[in-house]
């Protein structure tokens, strides 16, 4: 299927069902049960869920193929927001715009910094990009402000020039839309106890995604991504060869960019809102946890890394205690106060501690991420079956 | 002239604060061989061990005093720490009074057992694993420590205000015979410069005049060879893990009447500090010391009005743009030795 090999193919069909069918698993609860909290159905978090899956994804492309640790992805994500905004705010409320614009602003900005940083590898080039993702957030703060709008961030406001729009009536917000088609309006499908949300806008990312994933396989598969991967195993060997190797490093540096560029411009798209905090290091240190997570330099393992973080952060982040005490109330009234000690530091505000915690347990024991994870279970499996056939086949595949 | 003094003064503080931070990175990377992202967050401990010391010298229990009233006529409850009744209030009150410089006896055995557990809990197995590895797991720690932290003390501020003694500022510019009024010092920061002064040069006499320092040095420069003399180096070089994070504790401790901490402070002064230990050169200790005044310095000239009119900005991002001019034309750093972190 568009020149993908069978388990390749496989795999775009698994994203694709994933993303057209995650209404249904999202909410896997009813409504009205008290486990609909861990529902996650609803349109702003499936949009982050895969606006975040676009940008793991690009870092992948990356870190996972060459190894280059790049700590300021986020300034891209961040200069493509920037981009959209103004395009929405001069042109037109229509996305398109937004988001090509986005996508090649971000693009030129990672061409820019790329051919600064990879002059240097290793720590260096990390340090490199993080400076350059904390020198544009310091600057979006300050000094750029009539640009940036600082603190405040910007948003669309009735007044805008929009050239291609009527212009809107007074007290109407300006909202976001494709042809017509409100990023924020959803369908409500009630079906028993359930309700599931079917959103605009989280269709036009998840269409965006299906369309990321596809072109990252393809980058995967070409003599580009073998020649990517044989930067990361021995570079020095690679330049013995005779081969050049920044010309590549920067073409995957400039195309992680313009993936997190698109990410931004979605961003935008999805909440018409900009601000400096996007690219605070922290945000690019989010995208690091989301690829290390999921599996750097396998496919799909960004995207679930991407997933996992967004889903958990905004379930964990909502459990309270009298939720925790709910769920140990069984117990005998002395132990339901110790489990309640015990687990409260780690949910609500706590959040970010279990994240740390996860994340270090995953560097340490899983380096692969959660893929290796399923792949070791797998085997576990595979071994157990093998031995009866007395077949030794337990050599682990590399994890695509 | 009063302005270029002033704007030197001025960066002392916060460069002593970067190239106390950057001598522990640098001393962990020289040794070890570690990037260690988490060591912002002991700088960050640091700081809170002043602030816990402050709290248990406080800690007080009710009593009701007879003599006064308040507004409604009942006898006044009264808080009284539990130091007056060991100590007496006079002693007790200038012990608590000098919370902060205390803090540093009380800080410096907690800093150099947290840094034995994570170089020997964690960090040890990361010796062999790639660079990218370290950082990561570092950075992960690094947020750990600091939710902990925040778990415990909250996520606002923590005022640690300096004894009675260094608070208020004094003219320099007088003492120097030029105008009066025209600098203004703090006391305390140039208490911080002292301090930080003494450290610095405390870290340097032990490694270059102890045996214990040499050895280090010696495996510094060859750790295979020091290894094969029969030393146990990788002991040794646990401790100079204890010895970066007391350095960095101690920058935490004595920092907190300059700014009160707060949980994200060590990831602040982390992102700076490894700029300033890449700028000074990974591995040389002299090198971070350098840049670290230097970039200090080079931040407050770059905050003065004069130039700011000019270049608007620039002192947000002056630290971030010397870097990339030095790691573009030095690749080393101003004082990098050959042959480390070259790839």
């Amino acid at each position: 299927m568009f020149g993908l090999d069978k388990k390749d193919s496989g795999l775009l069909l698994v994203v694709i069902a994933l993303t057209i069918l995650a209404p249904f698993i999202l909410n896997p609860f009813p409504e009205s049960s008290a486990m609909a909290q861990f529902n996650a159905g609803y349109p702003d978090l499936m949009q982050r869920l895969v606006i975040f899956g676009i940008f793991a994804i690009g870092f992948n492309i990356l870190f996972g193929l060459t190894g280059y640790l790049s700590f300021g992805h986020a300034a891209f994500l961040g200069v493509g927001s920037y981009a959209g905004i103004w395009m929405i705010k001069l042109l037109t409320l229509n996305i398109i715009p937004a988001i090509i614009a986005s996508i090649i602003v971000a693009g030129l900005f990672s061409l820019l910094v790329g051919w600064i940083s990879l002059r240097r590898s290793g720590i260096y080039f990390s340090i490199l990009t993080l400076a350059f993702a904390q020198m544009s957030y310091s600057l979006a703060y300050s000094v750029l402000t009539p640009i940036t709008g600082g603190e405040t961030g910007l948003q669309p406001k009735v007044s805008d020039p929009r050239i291609f729009d009527a212009a809107l009536e007074e007290g109407t917000t300006p909202r976001a839309n494709l042809f017509g088609m409100f990023m924020n309006d959803s369908y409500e499908l009630a079906l028993g106890g359930w309700v599931f949300t079917f959103n605009v806008g989280y269709y036009i990312a998840a269409a965006l995604l299906i369309f990321a994933f596809y072109i990252s396989i393809r980058i995967f598969r070409s003599p580009f991504g073998l020649m990517l991967r044989a930067v990361k195993s021995n570079q020095q060997r690679l330049n013995y060869t005779g081969v050049e190797s920044r010309p590549y490093t920067l073409a995957a540096f400039v195309i992680s960019g313009m993936y997190a560029g698109l990410a931004g411009g979605l961003l935008v798209a999805m909440d018409t809102q900009a601000g400096a905090e996007r690219m605070f290091w922290t945000a690019s240190g989010e995208v690091v946890l989301m690829t290390i997570l999921g599996g750097a330099g396998t496919l799909i393992g960004p995207v679930l890394g991407a997933g996992f973080i967004k889903y958990f952060e905004n379930i964990v982040s909502k459990i309270n205690e009298t939720i925790l005490e709910a769920w140990f109330s069984f117990l005998p009234a002395g132990l339901t106060d110790f489990f309640v000690a015990i687990f409260y530091p780690f949910i609500g505000k706590g959040w970010h501690l279990t994240l740390g915690i996860i994340f270090m347990l995953v560097v340490i024991f899983l380096p692969g991420g959660l893929m290796e994870g399923g792949q070791r279970i797998a085997n576990l499996f595979k071994r157990k079956s093998d031995k009866d056939s007395g077949a030794g086949k337990s050599q682990p595949a590399p994890a695509e | 002239m009063e302005a270029i003094v002033l704007q030197i003064l001025n960066g002392l503080d916060k460069g002593s604060a970067y190239a106390l931070i950057a001598l522990g990175l640098t001393l962990i990377f020289g040794t070890l061989g570690v990037v260690n992202f988490a060591h912002g967050a002991l700088f960050m401990i640091g700081a809170f061990c002043a602030v816990t010391l402050s709290r248990i010298l406080t800690l007080s229990h009710t009593i009701i005093d007879e003599s006064k009233t308040d507004f409604l006529g009942n006898p006044l409850k009264v808080e009284v720490p539990y130091i007056y009744d060991i100590f007496g209030e006079v002693l007790g009150n200038s012990i608590i009074d000098w919370a902060v410089p205390i803090s540093i006896l009380f800080a410096i055995p907690i800093m150099i057992f947290i840094g034995y557990i994570m170089e020997r809990g964690l960090i040890r197995h990361f010796y062999k694993r790639p660079h990218a590895d370290q950082i990561l797991v570092t950075f992960g720690l690094a947020i750990v420590l600091q939710e902990i932290i925040k778990y415990f003390y909250g996520a606002n501020p923590i005022p640690t205000p300096a004894p009675e003694v260094f608070k208020g500022s004094f003219d320099f510019g007088a003492m120097l015979g030029m105008d009066p009024n025209v600098i203004i010092y703090p006391y305390w920061r140039l208490v911080y410069f002292a301090f930080s002064a003494v450290i610095i040069g405390g870290v340097f006499a032990f490694l270059q005049f102890t045996t214990f320092g040499m050895v280090v040095r010696a495996g510094m420069a060859d750790r295979e060879t020091v290894g094969l003399l029969g030393i146990n180096i990788d002991r040794r070089f646990t401790m100079m893990f204890g010895l970066a994070a007391a350095v960095a504790g101690l920058a935490g401790v004595m920092y907190t009447p300059i700014n009160s901490p707060n949980y994200h402070m060590g990831m602040d002064f982390l992102v700076l500090s490894f700029v300033v230990v890449v700028v000074g050169g990974m591995g040389s200790l002299s090198g971070a010391v350098l840049a670290g005044f230097l970039l200090g310095i080079l931040e407050s000239f770059a905050s003065m009005t004069v130039v700011l009119e000019t270049l608007p900005g620039i002192n947000q991002v002056i630290i971030y743009l010397v870097a990339m001019i030095v790691l573009l034309t030095r690749p080393r750093g101003l004082m990098g030795k050959a042959g480390v972190m070259e790839e």
